[in-house]
Parts: C-alpha cells; structure tokens; sequence
C-alpha cells in the first residue's frame, strides 16, 4: 500500500469508457451507491437518466437569471427617469416628465437583455469555462470521441473512497469497453 | 411482442429521425459537410453572386455616406422609402429562426431540431443586413451613436418616449440575444469539431471558440438550464421587437399606419415571411448537401402549415386595414385605403394579396405541401409578398397626405435598388460561409433526438 499515495497523488482519476448512454447510466447509479461522490459523467449529448442518477437536476441558474433581469429592468427605469426627469425635463407632448409607461418598452428590452447576459456568462462561469486545458484531452479514446458516440465515467482521486486497485476493479466490474488512467 | 399493432393503435408516432441511424454516423455525416467535403465549384459560384452582391452594397453605401441620402429616391412628403421597408423585411425574415429555436423548443415540437441551426444562423444574418438600413437612413451617419444614451458634453439625452428610439433598444437587444443564443448552442458542437478536425488550424480555431468543452454532465445540466431560461427570453423578445417595430407606424397620426392591429399583424407577418425564407434556404441545402434523411417532407410540410395559418392571420389584417378605413368614417382613412386599392399603386396592393392571401391557399392540400417545387415556388411569392406588404404600408400610407398640394409620387433610384439587392449578397455571403465552416444541423440535438426516437420505441414496443 506504500506506493497507493504516490500512484494516487500523481493521478487525476480513473476514466472508464461505454458504448452506450444506456451503460453509463447504470455505471452512474452503481458507482452513486458504492459511496463514490467525486466523479463525473461525459457524453456527445445530455443523457437525461445521467443527470437525475447523478443528482444534477436542480441549479441556482435559474435564480441568477431572474436577479439578472430585475436588475436590467431597474437599470432601464433608472436610466430614462434620471435623463427624462431629472437630467433633462422637457415637456413633450404635454406628457408628464416621468411618463411611466412610454419607458416600458426599454425596461423590457434591458430586463431581456441582462437576464440573457447573465444565462450565458452564469452557465460558462459555474462551469469554470472557458478552460482550454485540462488532463482529460490527454486521454487519446476521450478526445477523439467523447463528443461522438463514447460515453465516460471518471471517478476522482480527490474522492475519498478512491483506491487504484480497488476502484479500476470496481469500474471493470461495471463492463467498460476500457478503462483509462488520466494523468493530471 | 406482436408485430402487428393492435389496430386502434395502429397510428404510428410521427417520428424526425430514423432509429436505424447511429450516434456516430450522425456525428460524422454533420461534421464532413464541413471538414471531409471539398469545396465545390456550386458553392464557389454561389459565393461568387453573393461577393458581387456585396461589393454592390459597398458601392452603394459608399456613395450614401460621401453624397447622403439624396442619392435615394425618398422625397417629401415620402420621406421613409427602400431603406425602411427593408429594415422590416429583414428584420421579420429573422423572426422565423427565433420562432424555431425558441418557441417550438418550448413547446417540445421535435421536428424544430434539424432546421434550428441554420434558421438562427438566418436569424442572425438577417438583422445584420436589416440593421444597416436604419444606419443609412440616418443622414447624418457619423453620429449614429448619438441614437444610444451615453453622457455627454452636450447634456442632452434621446427622447424615451418615441418608438423609434424603442427600437434601437428592441432590435440592438435582438441582434446581442440571438447572437448568444446561437453561439451557445454551437458550443458543443464546435468541440466536436475541434476533436473531428485534422489539420492544426482548423483544431485551434474550433478549439478556441469550443472553450474547452468536453460534455460533463454538471455542465450538461446547467448549459440545459441555460438552453432553455434562453429560449423563454427569446419567446417574448421577439414577440417585442416586431411589436415595437410595429409600434413605430401605429403611434403616429398618418391614416394606414395609425392602427391598434399593427403590432400582432406585424409579428404574424414576420413569422409568415420568416417561415418563406426558412424554406427558400432549406430546399437547395437539402438537396446539393443530400441531408434528405435530417431536414424530412414532415419537416416541409409543418413549415407549410405555419405559412399557411400566418398567412391567414396577415389577410385578417389586410382585410381588418380595410373594414377600419371604412368603420371610421374619417375622410383621410377612407381615402387612403380607397387611394391604397385604386389609386397609382393599386397593382402592387393587388399583386400583394395574390402573393400573401392567395398563394399561400395552395397549402391547404397536402400534395402542395409535399411537393418542394410548389414549397420554393410559394415562398418565393411570399418573399416578394411580404415586400410588397411593406412598400404598400410605407408609401401610399406616405404619398396622398392631407395636403393635395403636397402629394408625391415615390419610386425607388438605381440605388435604391442596389442597396437591397447588395444586402441580399451580403446575406448569401454569410449564409455560404456559415454552411462551409460551422456545421449546419445541430449534432449533439440529433443524438437526443435519436436517443428519445429509440426510447419511444423501446416502451411502445414492450406494451404489446
């Protein structure tokens, strides 16, 4: 067991490949009731049966993008009651100075615009993307079809139940058409 | 397992995809129009025409920012001529990729996975060529900038009270949104891309743009929730932009524009014209890059469907245009409509309903919506349609005003016309470049479409 800690600290995980997304769900749901809790599927597509095994269904995107459009929608407002009242009051049309409802359509338009800006920079930002490197394009089988038709499963070695031996023959148990070292 | 389904069964699901096909012959097929496909002599000369239409639109803009706007026909009183009618044109042809990508998805309509890509590309194309116009339109074009709120030295601030200022919010929001929305959903595609890709740049640049995708499912599960909270934003934004720009007529006081029914007859326009284009793009793709087995006749004749009910709602329009000019008893309404179906414009109003009201008839028999010369012949009218729609409402809602004294005729200058037809290059020259270096069906929507097709079969099989 003397070398299990050097082997562990130079490995990012171990990376098991199926044919089928079918296979790596229940590669998924048996490594979720071994215990194992760092790990992470890959596939070409969401497989939705992946991530509800995994537990994944629910994020707080959602409510980022809802704060994002309040504030877009109050920047609007703000913007056009400080220019059209406060900055620059000009009688037109015999309107009043805050003529709430002709500024609707620009606090529309920004509460949109903001909730969009947040959906997409706060989905790239939890997923630390973009990220250019990382060990798994070391992993030949991984780059060339992780995002064709090879679904993975990798299991940390962060994960405190992670063990070489005794995961790669947790993971050949699961039938995998390979399993692969990832190498930090 | 009976192999023969109990007869009240016996109505098949329609399915978009074939279950013989395979996650990796999907994968390739998209990915070798790009990469594997060499460059054909049909593409270069399509981008031939397209490049010789955008040097004419350079000329043409040339020339409007060295001379101004006089170079065009616009006079008084018609003083919105070509380059607002086909600011509308473009930006309602846009419409229908959003439509597609947003709203179908939304409403979980399958048969929106294959075309989805290439229409938000459309989508995307289209605003650009429409928002030159307004640019152009400006007169003093320097100072375009002026039209955004920014401090500045001057203290002053643009009106936010006006439509038109509504507007540049509206379709400025638009282009960033669908820009987004576009990208985002390329991204996991352009990683397949980067690892299907065999020479350096090509690797590098797709990789670049990929930003290091490789299809966690943490990431799965929030691009997801991405996917869609965007779909629900694009929903009601481009409702918006048409009803905004619908909006820009209605609130003004010219008979033939200042109408309650303009914003909803304007989006259903745009989703009608939209559709138009959706199929004129989709019809020559099909057929020179063989994806008969991706974009299928379902596929035409849904998209013949929604021509079909849109442009059913436009003609309650023209007709509700017609049925107000008389209700309201006002001598300039009843004029105008009368001036808009006799007068020296009458042939193109006339010509406007044969394309958009009687054309699009045709659909109601399913023959006509499965047969692709009858599609490409119909949008064709309907493209020219939807043009004549906006030249109607622009200038003869323009040229008879309240003055006889003032009345003029409005015809559109050589520049006019190059103009539009130059962005028409512009538009074929994106498009043609867009085919040949992204892939234009959504890769990683096919699988999930063929995993949910097998899936289906799968239960449907064990019932019996």
């Amino acid at each position: 067991m003397s070398t299990h800690t050097a082997e562990t600290e130079t490995l990012y995980g171990l990376m098991a490949e199926f044919d089928t997304p079918e296979a790596l769900t229940h590669a998924v749901e048996k490594a979720v009731s071994a215990g194992y809790k760092k790990m992470d599927a890959y596939s070409p597509f969401p497989v939705e049966e992946v991530i509800h095994a995994l537990g994944l269904e629910k994020n707080s995107l959602p409510l980022k993008v809802l704060i994002g459009g309040i504030t877009g929608c109050l920047t609007g407002f703000a913007m056009q009651y400080y220019a059209s009242v406060i900055d620059y009051p000009y009688v037109y049309g015999g309107k009043p100075f805050n003529s709430w409802p002709a500024f609707i359509p620009v606090c529309f338009e920004m509460t949109i615009l903001f909730a969009a800006f947040t959906a997409v920079f706060g989905m790239l930002g939890m997923n630390g993307l973009p990220k250019p490197y990382h060990p798994f394009f070391n992993v030949d089988r991984f780059s060339q079809f992780a995002s064709r038709d090879k679904f993975y499963l990798c299991i940390e070695s962060e994960d405190p139940l992670f063990d070489l031996s005794k995961t790669k023959a947790f993971l050949n148990s699961l039938q995998p058409a390979g399993i692969f070292e990832v190498e930090p | 397992m009976a192999t023969t389904p109990d007869p009240k069964h016996a109505l098949k699901p329609v399915t978009y995809v074939d279950p013989s096909h395979t996650y990796a012959g999907i994968s390739d097929k998209i990915t070798d129009m790009v990469l594997k496909r060499p460059v054909g002599q049909g593409w270069l000369a399509g981008l031939g025409i397209g490049a010789a239409g955008l040097s004419l639109l350079i000329c043409a803009i040339m020339l409007v920012l060295i001379k101004g706007v006089g170079v065009w026909g616009i006079n008084q009183p018609v003083g919105w001529g070509f380059d607002i009618i086909n600011f509308v044109w473009w930006i309602g042809i846009g419409h229908a990729g959003t439509l597609i990508s947003a709203i179908l998805l939304l409403l979980k309509q399958q048969w929106r996975t294959s075309i989805n890509r290439f229409a938000e590309a459309m989508t995307l194309f289209a605003v650009v060529c429409a928002g030159l116009f307004p640019i152009l339109h400006l007169g003093r074009h320097a100072v375009f900038y002026w039209l955004f709120p920014y401090p500045n030295t001057f203290a002053l601030w643009p009106q936010f009270r006006s439509p038109l200022l509504w507007d540049v919010f509206a379709v400025s929001t638009y282009a960033t949104v669908s820009l987004l929305f576009w990208y985002v959903g390329l991204i996991p595609d352009l990683a397949t891309m980067r690892d299907r890709a065999q020479k350096k740049f090509a690797k590098i640049a797709y990789g670049i743009f990929a930003l290091g995708w490789r299809g966690s499912a943490v990431h799965w599960s929030r691009y997801e929730t991405a996917y869609l909270l965007l779909a629900g934003l694009a929903t009601p934004l481009v409702l918006s932009v048409h009803t905004i720009v619908g909006l820009d007529f209605a609130v003004s006081v010219i008979p033939g524009w200042h109408a309650t029914i303009f914003p909803p007859y304007f989006v259903a326009g745009a989703i009608f014209a939209g559709f138009a284009m959706v199929i004129t793009l989709a019809v020559p793709l099909r057929h020179f890059y063989g994806m008969h087995d991706f974009i299928t006749m379902k596929h035409f004749d849904n998209m013949a469907k929604v021509i079909l009910a849109t442009g059913l709602m436009v003609s309650y329009g023209y007709f509700m245009e017609a049925f107000f000019g008389w209700y309201s008893a006002n001598t300039y309404e009843r004029f105008m409509i009368w001036n808009r179906m006799t007068g020296p414009y009458a042939p193109f109003y006339w010509a406007l309903l044969v394309c958009n009201f009687l054309a699009p008839q045709l659909f109601w028999f399913k023959k006509c919506r499965t047969n692709l010369l009858v599609l490409f012949v119909v949008s064709q009218f309907v493209n020219v349609g939807m043009w004549l729609e906006r030249f109607i409402i622009i200038v003869t809602s323009l040229h008879r005003d309240y003055l006889p004294s003032s009345w003029n005729m409005y015809w559109g200058t050589f520049w006019d016309w190059a103009t539009f037809i130059g962005t028409m290059g512009l538009f074929t020259t994106l498009f043609l470049l867009f085919i040949r270096l992204l892939p234009a069906i959504s890769m990683f929507e096919m699988q999930m479409l063929l995993k949910q097709t097998r899936d289906k079969e799968k239960s449907a099989g064990g019932k019996h």
